[in-house]
């Protein structure tokens, strides 16, 4: 899961740093993803996953980190 | 704002991306242009985030659609939150906002101005006096 969420952020993120070799605590927004990248993220996150994001899952700490992503991503799969 | 990621976005998740930001009214209006659309879709991105920093959301949940750029038939824009966006502008003490938004080229921009009574729990910081 981890390295599918590097390849979103390489490919949606708009980061300064490289999302393939960036801590899983880093701060994303630090790293340069932009509100309206997060957003993209988000959308091909949905896509990848076959999952949607409902509104009480979209904050800002949700897609703060490749670990935050990964334990929504977990959540929203649970049960699968 | 760049107006060319607004574009981009569009073309790669299409209906899903104009859905989960743009209420039916904004995109009834940015729409019914394609040529301008993403310049106006961006300046109502850029407009939405300016809305949020004014509002000092810290790690509430929200959703892009609760913050809606009207326009009245003159033309004149302004915003109207809806839902809880609504509420938490409330209870922070916000009684109206103001807004400007303008694109040209290759990008666009918005200011939102929010207008606050005064909160016994977030009073106004005094000015940094420096010599």
């Amino acid at each position: 899961m981890i390295s599918e969420i590097r390849q979103i952020l390489k490919e949606h993120g708009r980061l300064a740093s490289d999302a393939t070799t960036l801590a899983d605590d880093a701060d994303l927004y630090q790293a340069g993803m932009t509100s309206h990248a997060s957003v993209n993220v988000m959308l091909a996150l949905e896509a990848q996953f076959d999952v949607e994001f409902p509104d009480a899952m979209l904050k800002r700490g949700v897609f703060s980190s490749i670990s935050t992503i990964r334990e929504a991503l977990e959540t929203l799969t649970q049960g699968r | 704002m760049q107006v060319s990621e607004v574009g981009k976005a569009m073309e790669r998740f299409g209906e899903r991306y104009l859905r989960r930001l743009f209420t039916d009214a904004e995109l009834s209006y940015c729409l019914e242009n394609t040529a301008v659309a993403p310049s106006r879709l961006a300046a109502r991105f850029a407009a939405k985030e300016a809305a949020l920093k004014v509002l000092r959301l810290t790690d509430q949940s929200f959703s892009w659609r609760a913050i809606e750029v009207a326009r009245n038939p003159g033309g004149w824009c302004y915003l109207v939150l809806h839902g809880p966006m609504r509420f938490l502008a409330e209870q922070a003490g916000f009684v109206a906002f103001s807004l400007s938004m303008s694109h040209e080229g290759a990008y666009a921009q918005a200011v939102v101005v929010g207008q606050r009574r005064k909160t016994h729990a977030d009073p106004t910081p005094k000015p940094t006096v420096t010599s």
